[in-house]
């Protein structure tokens, strides 16, 4: 990298700055898909919160894993969902109330289940934790198609269930007889 | 804070609790399992943190985190189709009023 290690006025260290951004991009986001009226936009907020965790798995060195949520999440699942918003959105355009009459309580449940979940990292030794450690992807395809190509052929198997049943359950009903 | 692992985890445990608040208050079906494709995401930001930073789950985590995409996809899937066909019959996507098994 031309650029130094660290940012040259304020000190920080640039793979720092970049952590936070994405952080921030990534739990902004996140925010506007559950806090939005408008579901289209939350469907939109949506995948910028999955780019910004495909950049966090870079930083985490792991360039499988982020070529995957790029490929899956932001290439399949989004676009999935988004045909869905499409397809059930009525004319009566979107509701009077977006939330529950319970959304107090679920925001004190939430909170209280981040402080706790904080609380509990903060408060537990990991062993020996090491620095950030590059996953290779060849080592990574070996593991897979040795160790867990079990699990890899099970996951194909359930994937082929899960395109049938979804088409099953989404094609018109025949009208004959039942 | 790019090297702890520390901070990965507490990212992760927001965007649960994040996805956790928007589950429970939302009332549109799809906006439920949207928020449920972000605790997902949480869970697999958790697994590839401890992967990073632990030398014994280096691979596995990798390894673990694709196959958690893999049924998520397939949750997906299957979850929008349910949540399509009972639009049709129903007509609104407001998850308070499926109430046929309550009358």
């Amino acid at each position: 990298m031309a650029l130094g290690e660290t940012a040259p006025i304020i000190g920080i260290a640039f793979a720092d700055i970049l952590f936070v951004m994405l952080a921030a991009v990534m739990l902004g986001s996140a925010l506007m898909v559950v806090l939005l009226r408008d579901i289209i936009r939350s469907g939109l907020a949506m995948i910028v919160c999955f780019a910004a965790l495909a950049g966090i798995y870079v930083l985490l060195q792991a360039p499988l894993v982020a070529a995957a949520q790029v490929l899956v999440y932001i290439g399949a699942i989004s676009v999935l969902i988004l045909f869905a918003i499409m397809l059930t959105q009525t004319k009566a355009g979107p509701a009077r109330l977006v939330f529950q009459t319970q959304s107090a309580a679920a925001a004190v449940a939430a909170i209280v289940l981040a402080l706790v979940v904080a609380v509990a990292v903060g408060a537990t030794d990991w062993g020996e934790v090491g620095e950030r450690m590059h996953t290779a992807t060849d080592t990574l395809a070996r593991v897979l198609f040795d160790e867990f190509v079990l699990p890899f052929e099970v996951v194909s198997v359930l994937l082929l269930a899960a395109v049938i049943g979804a088409v099953y359950l989404a094609k018109r009903e025949e009208s004959g007889p039942s | 804070m790019i090297n702890s692992l520390d901070a990965y985890l507490v990212l992760s445990a927001l965007l649960f609790a994040i996805g956790t608040f928007g589950f429970l208050a939302r009332r549109n079906a799809i906006s439920m399992l949207m928020s449920i494709e972000l605790m997902l995401n949480a869970v697999n930001l958790a697994i590839v943190a401890f992967g990073a930073f632990i030398p014994g789950l280096a691979v596995d985590a990798s390894v673990i985190a694709i196959i958690v995409m893999a049924v998520a996809a397939a949750e997906a899937t299957v979850g929008l189709a349910i949540v399509i066909a009972i639009f049709r019959n129903r007509r609104t996507p407001l998850v308070d009023e499926y109430d046929a098994m309550r009358r």
